[in-house]
């Protein structure tokens, strides 16, 4: 890897390990300007570790993090300074209202009374947070207190922003406008680092980290890592939906089989096997409308590689 | 260092304590109630003494004496009594803690002999009151006994006893022998250290407990701002507690200031920088409020209470203690209060005990600078 001028996070050879657990193991990647990075892994795969090292708030045991040219570890103060993170948990002070968080985090950042305004009027609106401003941040909902955060880490316009599951436990209406915020931003040219649990949101990344046991174990666009499946996806609808699940598992030449409420994604290693999955379960008298090849969801894949993962 | 950014965090830390009546209850009505049950409760006078009497022999000589325990401020006669069981039982039941026995030949041994002695049985099991009451006792009997010289010498037509060596007492700095006056300074100590500790320690812990710190360690904010932002509201509150301590002890308990507010108020920062930077180091260590609280009482309390002086006067612990008050900050500063209150004393006088306290102060504002790390680990 050879960062060029555009690079603007470049994590080498991070190592990080708590009692008893290795949480980031030889981990490098780096993110370009105006790219959407994506983190997915299942719990424990040391996303927020990772997160939390670019982030500058723990130190690797080794390996370094360089944040626009400026290394984290040996001036982590100037390179805060391009930096904006959001922790998994609220990390706002929730006795404080809107407006005041957000004027600590613009006197902290050092932005100058000229300028708030003009920075600040938009984020309200554009947020849709004009009418919340004299609310503590303790009594907002759940998605209000996110975008709120994300304001608060957009006050200073920083260069990279790193959001650890910012949607979780957030409804489907805020968590679209949440991603229009961050597609607007990347245009600005912020880089963005993310993870989240969301399988359909890691799909809007530009590039994806699969990662598993502190490893990255694949990284690349969604597109391509989709060409990772083995197979050929078929795609059944029927009202029993665990009915079908049941009578294909296991059967000659079906890899994998997943329910999707009233779906069920089944991997072939032929698609002409399409006829004999049909024909089994209208012999077994479960309604389904016949197979459909499909494109692989983040799901299928996901699943797929860790099945691969853990097979050794 | 960047004012600006001390003065976000200070501005916001007043807010949070504005809307915490934990915080609130701790800097405005602690104060005033540890000034109202320590200089109600602790009194260090013993007055009006319970005894009882044994008059076995009932005559106008003991009575005269009885008179005079009677007159005297620092005893009240409880209880008339007729043997020795009843006297038992009285000191038993706590009817009295003294008990004074006068035997059936007192007046004739007094006027044969020119001499005579009564008893005195006393309670002990609160030592400090013994002592004193049997004190006080000795005085009633002497005083007693000096009129039965003078009226003895009287009726021999001889001249009154001159010469031997008179004492001539004159109690300085606290007249009136007031034991609220040498307590109330001390108890300002107590109060400056109980709540600079206790507010502070919650600071940090707060922050770590509530999540907020990883957000705040995530900016190019320093330690030593967050330090600084965070101290000096307590600062404030702190010195506003020891206006009204003040104010409190002169104008309600009518203890007298004679020194410089001045020099209260140089070592009144000396003493918080050093209570504040306590707290704060405790605050860093723990990353949970109530632990940072328990510590923090455990810290300052108890040695500010038992081995300041403020009450329990330095000199008349066992050498090993008092070797140990020195490492007890509160000292310094209950020493200096309790001269600038009665003493009047100027700030050269306590040049030693300041000296100390700038020491102190140093090193805990040093540590304290250090303790404070911007990292999760």
């Amino acid at each position: 890897m050879n960062p060029g001028e555009d690079t603007l996070v470049e994590a080498s050879h991070l190592d990080k390990s708590f009692p008893g657990v290795i949480a980031v193991n030889d981990l490098s990647f780096t993110v370009q300007k105006g790219e959407i990075f994506g983190l997915v892994g299942p719990d424990g795969a040391g996303k927020t570790t990772v997160i939390r090292l670019l982030a500058g708030v723990m130190a690797p045991d080794k390996g370094t993090v360089v944040i626009d040219g400026i290394d984290v570890v040996r001036d982590p103060e100037r390179a805060k300074e391009h930096l904006s993170y959001m922790p998994q948990r609220f990390g706002l002070y929730e006795d404080l209202t809107v407006d005041e968080n957000i004027q600590f985090y613009a006197d902290i950042f050092e932005i100058p009374p000229s300028l708030r305004q003009e920075r600040i009027v938009p984020l309200l609106t554009s947020f849709g947070m004009e009418e919340f401003r004299r609310r503590l941040a303790g009594q907002l909902s759940g998605g209000m207190k996110q975008k709120l955060g994300l304001m608060c880490a957009l006050i200073h316009t920083p260069k990279v922003l790193l959001l650890d599951e910012p949607t979780t436990g957030v409804d489907p209406v805020s968590r679209r406008d949440f991603w229009k915020i961050l597609y607007s931003l990347r245009e600005e040219g912020v880089s963005i680092v993310i993870s989240t649990a969301y399988l359909e949101e890691a799909a809007r990344c530009h590039r994806l980290a699969l990662m598993y046991k502190g490893r990255i174990e694949h990284c690349d666009t969604p597109d391509n890592l989709k060409k990772l499946m083995p197979g050929t996806l078929l795609n059944i609808e029927s009202s029993q939906a665990r009915k079908v699940q049941k009578a294909l598992q296991g059967q000659a030449g079906i890899l994998g089989v997943l329910l999707m409420g009233d779906r069920v994604h089944v991997t072939v290693d032929d698609p002409r096997r399409k006829a004999e999955i049909d024909r089994a379960l209208r012999e077994e008298g479960i309604e389904a409308h016949p197979a459909v090849p499909t494109e692989p969801s983040m799901e299928d894949l996901f699943v797929e590689l860790l099945k691969k993962e853990e097979r050794g | 260092m960047r004012w600006k950014r001390i003065r976000a965090i200070a501005v916001k830390e007043m807010i949070q304590i504005r809307r915490d009546t934990r915080s609130l209850i701790i800097a405005l009505f602690m104060p005033l109630m540890q000034l109202i049950l320590l200089g109600y409760g602790v009194s260090l006078d013993i007055k009006h003494v319970p005894i009882c009497v044994y008059d076995q022999e009932g005559s106008q000589n003991s009575q005269a004496l009885l008179k005079h325990f009677q007159a005297s401020d620092y005893f009240s006669i409880t209880a008339l009594l007729g043997n020795y069981r009843q006297v038992k039982r009285a000191l038993d039941s706590d009817l009295c803690r003294v008990a004074i026995v006068v035997p059936h030949d007192f007046s004739e041994r007094l006027s044969d002999q020119g001499s005579s002695t009564v008893s005195l049985l006393a309670d002990a099991s609160d030592d400090n009151t013994a002592n004193i009451a049997i004190g006080y006792a000795q005085a009633v009997v002497a005083t007693f006994s000096g009129n039965v010289q003078l009226e003895a010498a009287g009726f021999g037509g001889n001249p009154p006893p001159q010469g031997g060596v008179l004492l001539q007492e004159r109690v300085w700095f606290n007249e009136g022998l007031d034991s609220r006056y040498f307590i109330i300074p001390g108890v300002i100590a107590l109060i400056m250290a109980l709540v600079g500790a206790l507010l502070t320690s919650l600071t940090i812990s707060r922050e770590w407990e509530r999540g907020t710190m990883e957000l705040l360690i995530s900016t190019p904010v320093s330690s030593n701002e967050v330090m600084a932002g965070k101290l000096i509201p307590y600062f404030v509150i702190g010195l506003a507690d020891a206006v009204f301590c003040l104010v409190f002890a002169v104008f309600w308990f009518h203890v007298p200031f004679r020194g410089t507010l001045f020099t209260l108020f140089f070592t009144t920062s000396l003493f918080l920088v050093v209570v504040l930077g306590v707290g704060f180091l405790i605050s860093a260590g723990i990353k949970s409020q109530i632990g940072a609280t328990q510590i923090a009482v455990l810290v300052t309390l108890l040695p500010t209470s038992i081995l300041s002086g403020y009450a329990f006067p330095i000199d008349q612990m066992p050498p090993v203690v008092q070797t140990i008050t020195y490492l007890v900050f509160a000292r310094y500063y209950v020493t200096i209060l309790k001269a600038l209150f009665l003493k009047g004393s100027g700030i050269l006088d306590l040049a030693s005990p300041i000296f100390a306290m700038i020491i102190y102060a140093s090193v805990v504002a040093f540590l304290a600078g250090r303790a404070f790390k911007k990292t999760l680990d």
